[in-house]
């Protein structure tokens, strides 16, 4: 357990789960940080179906000649996950559809200076309501 | 089997499949008329499954019949029914509020769809609530969430997509980590339903997969929860979202996932490993403190309605982890209470601001000027519920303060004491310039000429502002389930 390869495959998970985790912070276009936080759900469900092997056991198929069974139950689990994982990433998508119609970009740079020349523009717009009123 | 014994799935159930019903006619109205009385008949479930709970203590529905722990187990105690019936009448209230806000900020063809999706985000949360399977949690969290992300993106102003978005990115984050956490409980004890999980886990609480899973757990409930350096998606989803959304999100969300909090603190992992053991409860009172004092400071500074009530409610949030980062029943008691009185005080608040911005189309404080003699009923109703939530005698909102100074007290804590106290004076300074422009500022001679909000929405607003007075003098109920739960769940630990 303590020599470094040691369970190989938490590397694995762990290993995508911080590169998507990194993608998501780091990106600041929409598209692509979503790509980073399918990378990350997905390293999960590595990380769950992996854990559903027992050493030298069996596809969990019954048959009398096999003694061990492999656990089903996190491949069950993971099934509704990735159902999950896409109707996020599919919201998600969409979301961007609405974000490129409504702003012509999917830089978070470019939205964010949109909305604050929009709050800038209001205020003045205020001020200048108010300069009017005096 | 009668349906008295299947009322736990109904409640969830019924939201569950009114919501695909709405797609498949897409009308407007019939989709609002479905959405209503799904609310209410979940609200009614609710209603009766407290009573059971209160009567013959805690129920456990085998979903299909599959007992537990092989099949999914929902399991009523008193915390689940009592947090399920403010959610569900939460969820009934608005959707009376719903209609004619709904009419005239999402565009006629989207209104069945938006209700549809309504539904499902409530059904989610109603799930979470009843479900006694930690992976169902899961599930139940993702439909809401997702179901959310969709509703509060159909406001009207564009950066309403942005918040969306971001809210989309931390939500799905924070849900991956309680995945997370999940799988490193499954790992250690191979099992996933709560009572289950609560019996095995003291045996092995001593590994790193276990801390780590914990941690996970903690962390990503915190997203969901909004606690304090984790709220940043709030702000902007709340006052961005439609009005309806707003008051329904901001009454049951934050609060469903406080059940979700204490659920896993107190009842999975037990009191001792939470709050003893690992030092939560200090980290909480911590970030519970600095939410308080800090997001009641920005929220005096906000000059769009829907934003300060937003950042006022993470500081109420910070209240309520307070709460149960004191560790003792009197803290647990608070922290269930305010969840109780918080969506009360909010929900009147938001729906009034929906009344507001039905008449006006925006609320920011300009808007407010000379609004106390154009809308008397709306603006007395935001004054009452603005009492409840500085905590002031006698509203909801002075008993929760006030169990949650005793608390404080009674772990000698008075410095927590002075800054609960500083954090009413913030909410006081807030509330205070809501009333200044609409009582004490003539109203701008352009002023559009507004009436009245109409009867449909002022009596959801009305209703709850009188539950805000009435748990305020009448506490045996509100009082008597959340410091029975809290010492359920205390006991349940040590």
């Amino acid at each position: 357990m303590n020599e470094l390869p040691g369970l190989y495959n938490d590397w694995v998970a762990i290993f995508l789960m911080m590169a998507g985790f990194y993608v998501v912070i780091s990106q600041g276009n929409l598209v692509k940080k979503l790509v980073g936080l399918a990378l990350f759900q997905t390293s999960v469900f590595i990380l769950y179906i992996s854990l559903g092997k027992v050493a030298g056991g069996h596809a969990p198929i019954y048959d009398p000649a096999i003694a061990i069974y492999s656990n089903p139950l996190p491949h069950v689990l993971i099934l509704t996950a990735i159902v999950v994982g896409v109707a996020t990433t599919a919201v998600g998508l969409a979301l961007v559809v609405r974000i490129h119609e409504a702003y012509g970009s999917v830089e978070e740079d470019d939205i964010q200076a949109a909305d604050e020349a929009e709050s800038t523009a209001s205020s003045s717009e205020a001020s200048a309501e108010e300069d009017a009123k005096q | 089997m009668t349906l008295i014994d299947h009322l736990p799935v109904l409640a969830v159930i019924v939201p569950l499949l009114a919501a695909p019903l709405c797609v498949l006619i897409d009308r407007a109205r019939p989709a609002w008329l479905i959405a209503l009385a799904a609310s209410w008949l979940s609200f009614g479930a609710a209603i009766l499954l407290l009573l059971q709970v209160t009567q013959s203590g805690t129920i456990s529905y085998h979903l299909g019949g599959w007992p537990p722990p092989w099949g999914i187990e929902y399991r009523i105690d008193l915390l689940s029914a009592y947090v399920l019936l403010i959610v569900t009448a939460i969820a009934a209230v608005v959707m009376v509020f719903a209609w004619h806000s709904v009419e005239s900020e999402i565009p006629s063809e989207r209104i069945a769809r938006f209700y549809a999706a309504l539904l499902l985000a409530f059904a989610g949360l109603a799930g979470i609530t009843t479900t006694g399977d930690a992976f169902n949690v899961f599930v139940f969290l993702e439909i809401s969430s997702l179901a959310s992300y969709a509703i509060i993106s159909m406001g009207r102003d564009r950066r309403a997509l942005n918040a969306a978005f971001q809210y989309l990115m931390m939500g799905t984050i924070g849900a991956t980590f309680i995945l997370i956490g999940i799988g490193f409980l499954y790992m250690m004890t191979g099992t996933l339903n709560m009572q289950d999980l609560a019996a095995l886990l003291p045996e092995v609480s001593d590994t790193r997969t276990v801390r780590a899973g914990f941690a996970f757990l903690t962390v990503g409930i915190g997203l969901k929860l909004a606690l304090f350096p984790l709220h940043l998606w709030l702000p902007n989803a709340y006052a961005y979202a439609p009005s309806t959304v707003t008051a329904f999100l901001a009454a049951t969300a934050t609060k469903v996932a406080v059940y979700a909090l204490l659920r896993v603190l107190l009842d999975v992992f037990g009191v001792e490993f939470s709050l003893q053991a690992m030092p939560l409860n200090l980290i909480l009172m911590v970030l519970g403190l600095v939410g308080i004092v800090s997001a009641s400071l920005v929220a005096v500074f906000q000059d769009d309605i829907k934003r300060m009530l937003a950042y006022s409610s993470v500081a109420q949030i910070g209240y309520m982890v307070l709460g149960i980062g004191l560790a003792n029943t009197t803290g647990v008691t608070a922290a269930i209470l305010h969840v109780f009185n918080h969506a009360l005080m909010k929900g009147a608040l938001f729906l009034a601001l929906g009344a507001i911005a039905y008449r006006l189309g925006t609320a920011t404080l300009r808007d407010f000027a000379g609004l106390g003699r154009r809308m008397p009923w709306t603006m007395a109703a935001i004054v009452i519920g603005g009492l409840s939530l500085i905590g002031v005698p006698p509203t909801a909102g002075f008993i929760s303060k006030w169990y949650l100074v005793l608390g404080t007290l009674e772990q000698g804590l008075w410095p927590v004491t002075l800054l609960v106290l500083f954090g009413s004076l913030l909410a006081l300074i807030y509330v205070w310039k809501l009333v200044e422009a609409a009582y004490f500022k003539p109203a701008p001679a352009n002023a559009p000429a507004v009436a009245e909000a109409p009867l449909s929405m002022l009596i959801p607003v009305w209703l709850l502002v009188g539950a805000n007075v009435y748990f305020g003098i009448h506490t045996d109920i509100s009082v008597g389930v959340a410091s029975q739960a809290a010492t359920q769940l205390m006991g349940a630990g040590g």
